[in-house]
Parts: structure tokens; C-alpha cells; sequence
């Protein structure tokens, strides 16, 4: 069959319905390397714009970090720009395995096997390891790339409410006849910026014999103590079986993503796990950066200090306009707006104000908790926020939004 | 039927719903964004157990759990099979 008028037009009513939920998305053009200030050219053609980019997730502003940037140039002069081969025929390098150790080490795993993107590594480590006589129990706000992945896999699957530990020991309770549990969270959630009990799952996990599935790439790098993740923050290091993680938002913020826990979990993904079988090794420039990223990382917090500062310098300045915020103390801090359409206008009337931030808005978020979500960065310094705080205040008197409780804003602008 | 209704939306409501929610027995579930398709395996679960039936994959589409309404139907249909 030839791509005719038939197909066609099917494909612009799809668009068309797209178009009319108000869901099309657009790409915004930068013209810049990815950082606090930022140039950006949106709508396309319209002249490009110096904005404070509070999207990002350049948690560590590690992106265009000199240091990084070095050993990537470093990485491309020695070991080249492409492997041309998967993993296992030849496409592993010194620096590859050198990578797999290190991020083994600082996790606080037993292994580690990288992958093209934590979404591969997600869609694939399932599928490696478990079968049609188990149960994976996931958090029904994990993100979209661990769904993919437990559709994937054989294995039976249930979810639990969001962070609801009674209702996970019930689902654990009612799945004992199963070989293996696996419980699937997100460390942090992505959306709500809430971190998972970590300490109470894994206490769950140890008394109805499950094993413990982490996707950290909204923590890897800055949360606990050392940046190690969600695990550090609970004092579970070592605890958990499985983490994934990406290098595409703290460290360093290109691409990547790896399945890192047991020994042989870790082998059994070298084995079985297709995204790894079939794509190619990650670039030796992309492995140099992370290594770098890592470095810095093990040399010191400041940079995870120095977010850990902002986000609550962020969120205080934030609660006392009146803003509505989603609680936590992750560096991402969605404001509440509820309303799809506000959310749009309030993210659009910032982007005149030259604060570069997100609405999002069903499917993305549940219905009638539609948000602006925001993301700090090390790469912020107080005058990017205390600027990024006054447009939020100035545009929030313009929606009268501020000091108002949910009713209020839901009776003026609905769901 | 009515009885059997009940017992399903007070599971729904229990199992799915957040404070905010109004679950009726013609509440879209599935297609409506309030149980993902995911979540279905532990209704189908209880109804099995509940109800001692066995409802093969192939019946328990996203359409036949789509509300409480039609669930009772799907429900009743394994019941009377096996009368």
C-alpha cells in the first residue's frame, strides 16, 4: 500500500484531533547551550528571546559545565566519535566497562550495565528478568518508560495508590502465591516532585519477600546527603535490587541511562535485555562526560548544596506570594493553577516576562491538576530566582491567583 | 444485580478513587482516565474470587470494564454460563 489521499487524510484527522484537545506540542528552538539563561526562538521565526529557563532537568548544571565539556573533547580525541557496533560484538571500550564501575560505586550496587536511555534500560530490564509466574506491583504514578517496560514482560502486574503503603501491603499480601514480587516506583515523582518511601518499602519488601525496583533519574546526583538518590535520603543504600537512572538530567545531561543492583540481575540484562542487544554502545564522548560529571560529584556537594538552597529558597519565596504548591523538597516545585487553560496563559504571559517554565495539563497530570511545574538548578544564582519570583508574582496578581485556595481558583476558572 | 452493583462500586471506590472522586454505576473507568488499564488486573481478581468465575484475558477488555454497570454485566454473563 502506497502512502496515498486515504492514508493521508487519516493521519490529518489524527493531528487534527491532536490539534483540537489543545494536546499538539511544539518544540521551542534554543540558540544556546542548555543552561540558566538561555536563548530561545518561539513561536518559530519570532525573534529569539534571553530567557531564565526554570524547566530544565540541568539539575546540577552540569550541561555545559567547563569541566565536563573538557573531558568530552578529551573523550572524542582518544577514543573517538562513534562504536559503530553494539556492546557485545564490538562496541565495548576501557571507558565503557571504567563507567559501569563507577556509577556501581556510586550507587552503592553490586553492578551496573549502561544502556542507550534510562527509557531502554526501562523497557528492557523487566523482560530480562522476570516471567509469566510473577508480579510486578508498580506505584500508579511511575513514569511512562516503566510502563512501557512492564508491558513488555510477561509477568502479571497490579499497581498500588500513589505512596500508599497499606494498600501496597495488601497487594503484596494478595500475591503471595507469585514466584517473584517486585515493587516499581519512581524515586522521585516527576510530576508531584514526592519522593517514594523508600525506608517503609523496603521494610514492606523484607517481611512479604519482594524484590525493589527504583527508576532514580529525578535523583541521581542530588538527593541524600551525597547525591547518591532516593536510597541515601531512606538509608537504604545496598537495599535495593534494581535502580535505574539516567545521565541525561544530572549528570551531565546528554544521554544514557543504566540498570544498576545485583550482580545478577545486572547479568542477566547483558544476556536478555533487547534495547542493550540492539542498539548501539553509548559514544565515548558521551561516556567521558559522565565519567567527569562523576568526579565532580565525588570530589564535593556543593553543587548539590547549592540546589538544595535554591529549592527551598524557591519554594519559601513561592508559598509566601500565596502560590499553591505540590509538597516535597525536590528540586521540582509544580504551582498549582488546576486549570488547563490558566496554566497555558500563566506559561505564556511568563515567557513575555522572560521566565521560561511549562504548563501541563491533562493527560500529562490528572484532570483539574493542571500546573506550571518548575525545576531548579545549581546553575541558578539568587538573582535568576528572585527575577523568575517577581514575574510569578506579577502575573499571578494578574490572574488573582494568589493567597487563594483551590475552591477559590477551581470557582474562577473551573476544572 | 442491584446487589451485585453495589458490591462492585464499593470495590471500585475503595480500590480506585481519590477523596474528590464521584464514582456512579455509569462512570466511564477506563476510557474516562480514572482506573488505567493496568489496574484492572486486581478487579478482575476480585470479581474471580469474589464471585468464583473465571474470566478468560480474552473478555477482560478495557471496554467490558469500562464501568460498574458493565462489569455487573460481564459478571452476570459468567454466572448464568455456569448455572
Amino acid at each position: 500500500m502506497s502512502f496515498n489521499d486515504r492514508v493521508s487524510r487519516i493521519y490529518q484527522q489524527e493531528l487534527d484531533e491532536i490539534r483540537g484537545a489543545g494536546l499538539f506540542k511544539q518544540e521551542r528552538f534554543i540558540h544556546s547551550p542548555q543552561a540558566a539563561d538561555i536563548e530561545v526562538e518561539f513561536p518559530v521565526g519570532a525573534a529569539v528571546q534571553k530567557v531564565i529557563n526554570i524547566c530544565a532537568n540541568n539539575y546540577l548544571g552540569l550541561s555545559s559545565h567547563p569541566e565536563v565539556l573538557e573531558a568530552a573533547h578529551e573523550g572524542l580525541d582518544r577514543r573517538g566519535y562513534g562504536m559503530s557496533s553494539v556492546r557485545f560484538i564490538c562496541g565495548t571500550q576501557d571507558i565503557h566497562r571504567e563507567l559501569e564501575s563507577k556509577v556501581t560505586e556510586f550507587l552503592g550496587t553490586e553492578d551496573t550495565i549502561l544502556f542507550p536511555s534510562c527509557m531502554d534500560a526501562n523497557a528492557g530490564v523487566f523482560e530480562a528478568i522476570l516471567t509469566n509466574e510473577d508480579i510486578m506491583i508498580s506505584d500508579r504514578l511511575v513514569h511512562a518508560s516503566i510502563i512501557d517496560g512492564m508491558r513488555l514482560c510477561s509477568a502479571e502486574h497490579d499497581t498500588f495508590k500513589h505512596g500508599d503503603m497499606k494498600h501496597l501491603e495488601k497487594k503484596l499480601q494478595q500475591f503471595q502465591d507469585k514466584r517473584f514480587r517486585v515493587i516499581i516506583n519512581d524515586g522521585v515523582y516527576s510530576m508531584d516532585g514526592d519522593t517514594a518511601k523508600l525506608d517503609a518499602i523496603v521494610q514492606l519488601a523484607e517481611a512479604y519477600d519482594a524484590m525493589v525496583f527504583l527508576d532514580d533519574s529525578h535523583a541521581s546526583g542530588f538527593i541524600g546527603k551525597t547525591g547518591r538518590g532516593t536510597h541515601e535520603k531512606y538509608g537504604v543504600v545496598g537495599k535495593i535490587d534494581i535502580i535505574t537512572t539516567t545521565f541525561g538530567k544530572a549528570l551531565g545531561g546528554a544521554s544514557g541511562g543504566c540498570v544498576s543492583g545485583r550482580r545478577e540481575i545486572v547479568e542477566l540484562c547483558r544476556q536478555r535485555a533487547r534495547p542493550y542487544l540492539f542498539s548501539n554502545a553509548l559514544a565515548p564522548v558521551i561516556i567521558s562526560g559522565v565519567l567527569k560529571a562523576l568526579e565532580i560529584l565525588n570530589r564535593s556537594t556543593e553543587l548539590r548544596d547549592k540546589l538544595e538552597w535554591n529549592a527551598s529558597y524557591w519554594r519559601k519565596g513561592l508559598t509566601e506570594a500565596g502560590f499553591i504548591l505540590k509538597e516535597g523538597d525536590s528540586p521540582i516545585v509544580p504551582v498549582m493553577l488546576f486549570n488547563a487553560k490558566l496554566s497555558q496563559d500563566f506559561s505564556r504571559d511568563l515567557y513575555g516576562e522572560g521566565i521560561y517554565a511549562i504548563g501541563f495539563f491533562f493527560p500529562v497530570v490528572p484532570k483539574g491538576q493542571a500546573r506550571i511545574r518548575t525545576q531548579l538548578s545549581a546553575s541558578h544564582d539568587k538573582h535568576h530566582l528572585d527575577k523568575a519570583l517577581e514575574a510569578f508574582i506579577k502575573i499571578g496578581k494578574k490572574y488573582v491567583v494568589l493567597g487563594k485556595t483551590k475552591e477559590q481558583i477551581i470557582e474562577m476558572y473551573g476544572l | 444485580m442491584d446487589d451485585l452493583k453495589d458490591v462492585i462500586l464499593e470495590y471500585v471506590i475503595e480500590e480506585y478513587a481519590d477523596e474528590d472522586d464521584e464514582v456512579t454505576f455509569d462512570t466511564p473507568l477506563i476510557s474516562g482516565g480514572f482506573v488505567d488499564s493496568f489496574s484492572m488486573v486486581s478487579l478482575k481478581r476480585f470479581l474471580e474470587v469474589k464471585y468464583k468465575i473465571s474470566i478468560p484475558d480474552e473478555d477482560a477488555s478495557p471496554e467490558a470494564f469500562d464501568s460498574v454497570d458493565k462489569i455487573a454485566d460481564l459478571v452476570t454473563r459468567f454466572l448464568s454460563k455456569q448455572s
